[in-house]
């Protein structure tokens, strides 16, 4: 596709020597297809798509607005989201904390033990999030025995245990990486003035990593966040179990839709802020070395 | 306790020999398929969200500032929004809405439940990778774009002839971290009855209460699974490898 | 074995010190008197710096021996605490734990490794950051400080464990020209009050005025040493000749 002006004859007079200009007529056509109107033409087609089951006519003498019903049900599935913000932040809670032990485990001096920290890891890392939370949800003893005491595991105390070792493994690996990106020469001079390494590792280097590791924590939040709906799939009574119940429990076509976009704009609202905290705290805790 | 068992058998050599899934024919054959499955449930996904992923980033870098805000919520809501959540709703909500009659006369749905976990992972993923790919697009100097402009380019040639091969190149090691998790997303599909991996060994674990077993094959074989594709990323990766570029 | 001012405070004998297949020390021998400021100067590579980290047991050697006011620092079985109870270390690159103000980055050390009251500490940490002219940058944190700030930091840092003997690492090759100085008169206040100090250093000016004998170093091995008078003036081995000629 040429764009020499017709005119452009004498020597001088070459196109790369005139500001560019981009007549619409010039333009392949996957260009001029990828223009405003018709991607907005698509858009509210897809909209309109979507609406229009809600107002349609249902063979059901109920007349209540879908609105109406949202709302009905709000405060059971409230409570079921509020579950599953409890299951992730006891799930983050213990996937950090052992995370942040494997990842100090990972850089030992001990040969050994950094071999088995890093399979530890890599294992974790590797498998797929349901499969865990299977095995542990089928494999955990329903309760276990220390001496005279009795720990009872009830099904959500297993899932909570089945998330928390995917965040143990990502943890580690963030750790590991934050620990490796401190400059040596903190350990040496730690070192020089007598702290033993366990001292160096609490009092010096762990202190530092925090900062570099804040961001992938919350964004790891987030994605465990997102990931809590799947103990429903293991029978564990959460918002999905409960939206579910109410969608069979009301029987009407009209209401799926909005239903399950109900639902994802509440984990939208609850995890969005989280995503945008996280862009503004990698931009502001860019390490300047 | 079972899990302190469970690392003891592996320490056994027959009890491989003995795992059902090798053994009993039925019960292999059943395993294969659902590996098979998962295979081109992985491959399918990777494949269209890589699609889904290049045209999102190329409209993400468009002039109209409408079209970068529209792109920008498809990315936002797929990156906020778990991801089973959405596949229910494909396939539920979107589904159920989508049917045609049928030859018989009753209502079938147009996209099985494959193809929702199909449509559903390719567009989760697909969003994550316009993001990384718009990072990688970003990356690409400036003046590589201007030089190109000036020789004459339009913005799609430049798009695909300068900025996509390099864009790729950077995104790389991101892009493998996101198929690597589109690989173990696939599980999701047991939620819609999907027969894959896990699926297939539910319905094996069911029938022969071996769960102990079922399990460690199962999470051998991801691992496996995983470990192809990570060598497949760092065969193409080394491929790609312009030489002196980003030392 | 028990040490007696007699006897060198710090003493090298044959030091050998591989990486891997490079040597990089070929047979050291250095003894420094209680109170002795030795100054240790030599083109790049030639070990300076890796001897000085061997001298505090950051590196190990492969052969000879090093003592430190009785201790055998290449003692596998080495109490490495009480060697860095002895020796103070200052690093080029300061090093200070930048989450940590100036007073905490001098009072910890004594609190967590030796144990000492945090009060009694306090106030010692306090009279030392006085002493390095830092009155009033107390509660500032390392980022907020200049270069030789750090650097003087540092040093008052490595002077409340109350060593024996200070190790100092090329301290000035980071520092502007300007903040040189202001480091160097601190070490000067130190030596003038006794302490032993062993100085890697490109300072040839500095190391004229305050050396009781310096070193040169090339290629792992010392090629020369003698009192900066004859030293500088009076080199007898063509290298030290040329290693001067270029420097001075």
């Amino acid at each position: 596709m040429s764009m020499i002006r017709q005119d452009a004859k004498a020597p001088g007079h070459l196109a790369v020597l005139h500001p560019m200009r981009l007549h619409a007529s010039a333009l392949p056509l996957a260009e001029r297809m990828f223009n405003l109107w018709t991607f907005t033409a698509l858009i509210l087609a897809l909209a309109a798509f979507l609406i229009a089951p809600a107002f349609a006519q249902d063979a059901t003498p109920d007349d209540r607005s879908i609105v109406a019903i949202l709302l009905e049900w709000t405060p059971t599935l409230a409570g079921g989201f509020a579950f599953n913000v409890l299951i992730s932040i006891l799930s983050m809670a213990i996937g950090t904390v052992l995370g942040v032990i494997l990842g100090v485990l990972q850089v030992s001096p001990i040969s050994p033990i950094r071999s088995i920290a890093w399979l530890i890891t890599q294992f974790f890392r590797n498998s797929p999030w349901l499969v865990l939370l299977f095995y542990c949800i089928l494999l955990i003893p329903f309760q276990i025995e220390i001496g005279d005491t009795t720990i009872p595991f009830p099904g959500w105390i297993k899932a909570t245990i089945g998330l928390s070792l995917p965040v143990m493994a990502y943890m580690s690996e963030y750790m590991r990486g934050a620990i490796l990106s401190i400059p040596t020469g903190q350990w040496e001079s730690a070192e020089s003035l007598g702290f033993s390494r366990r001292q160096i590792m609490v009092n010096v280097i762990l202190p530092q990593t925090v900062k570099r590791v804040l961001p992938s924590w919350m964004n790891l939040y987030a994605v465990l966040t997102m990931a809590t709906p799947l103990v429903s799939i293991i029978g564990i009574s959460d918002v999905m179990t409960l939206t579910r119940a109410a969608l069979s429990a009301e029987g009407r076509v009209d209401l799926l839709i909005p239903m399950y976009l109900y639902i994802l704009c509440w984990f939208f609202i609850y995890c969005y802020p989280i995503s945008a905290a996280t862009r503004r705290f990698e931009r502001r805790f860019a390490v300047n070395t | 306790m079972e899990l302190a068992n469970t690392l003891i058998d592996w320490l056994r050599p027959d009890w491989f020999l003995n795992l059902v899934v090798f053994s009993d024919n039925y019960y292999r054959d059943r395993y294969l398929a659902g590996l098979v499955t998962t295979i081109q449930l992985s491959v399918l996904s990777i494949f269209f969200s890589l699609i889904v992923g290049i045209i999102g980033a190329a409209v993400q870098g468009a002039p109209s500032r409408t079209l970068r805000v529209l792109v920008g919520a498809f990315v936002a809501f797929f990156r906020n929004t778990p991801p089973l959540v959405q596949l229910y709703f494909f396939f539920f909500a979107i589904g159920t809405v989508l049917r045609i009659t049928g030859e018989n006369g009753l209502p079938q749905p147009l996209v099985s439940n494959f193809g929702w976990a199909v449509i559903a992972l390719s567009l989760f993923a697909g969003a994550l990778n316009t993001e990384i790919f718009r990072a990688g697009i970003e990356a690409v100097p400036r003046s590589t774009v201007e030089a190109a402009e000036a020789l004459g380019y339009t913005r799609l040639q430049i798009y695909r002839e300068i900025v996509l091969p390099l864009a790729i190149r950077i995104s790389l090691p991101a892009l493998g971290t996101n198929l690597v998790n589109l690989v173990k997303t696939t599980t999701l599909a047991y939620a819609i009855a999907v027969p894959e991996l896990l699926y297939v060994s539910a319905q094996i674990w069911s029938e022969d209460l071996n769960v102990r077993e079922m399990m460690n094959v199962l999470l051998v074989s991801y691992v496996g699974l995983v470990a192809v594709l990570v060598w497949v990323l760092h065969r193409w990766e080394k491929a790609l490898r312009i030489p002196g570029y980003g030392e | 074995m028990t040490w007696t001012p007699d006897q060198p405070i710090v003493s090298l004998k044959d030091v050998h010190k591989s990486f891997g297949t490079v040597e990089v020390l070929r047979g050291v021998s250095i003894d420094v008197m209680k109170g002795e400021v030795i100054c240790i100067i030599g083109p790049s590579g030639s070990g300076k710096s890796t001897l000085i980290r061997c001298i505090n047991a950051l590196n190990d050697i492969q052969k000879g021996s090093i003592t430190v006011e009785g201790l055998e620092v290449n003692d596998a079985k080495l109490d490495k605490l009480a060697l860095r109870k002895k020796v103070g270390m200052v690093f080029q690159q300061y090093n200070l734990f930048p989450h940590k103000t100036a007073l905490q980055n001098v009072m910890m050390a004594p609190i967590k490794v030796l144990r000492q009251n945090r009060a009694e500490v306090e106030q010692r940490a306090r009279g030392l950051i006085a002493k390095v002219r830092l009155e009033g940058k107390e509660a500032a944190y390392p980022g907020e400080l200049s270069g030789g700030q750090q650097q003087r930091v540092a040093i008052a840092r490595s002077l409340a464990m109350n060593p024996d003997v200070m190790l100092f690492d090329e301290v000035t090759a980071a520092l502007d020209p300007e903040t040189v100085k202001e480091v160097l008169t601190t070490i000067k206040d130190l030596a003038a009050e006794g302490m032993t100090c062993i100085l890697v250093t490109h300072e040839m000016g500095f190391a004229r005025e305050i050396a009781d004998c310096v070193y040169f170093t090339d290629r792992g091995v010392i090629v020369e040493s003698g009192p900066p008078a004859t030293f500088f003036d009076k080199a007898q081995d063509p290298r030290t000749q040329q290693f001067l000629s270029q420097i001075l």
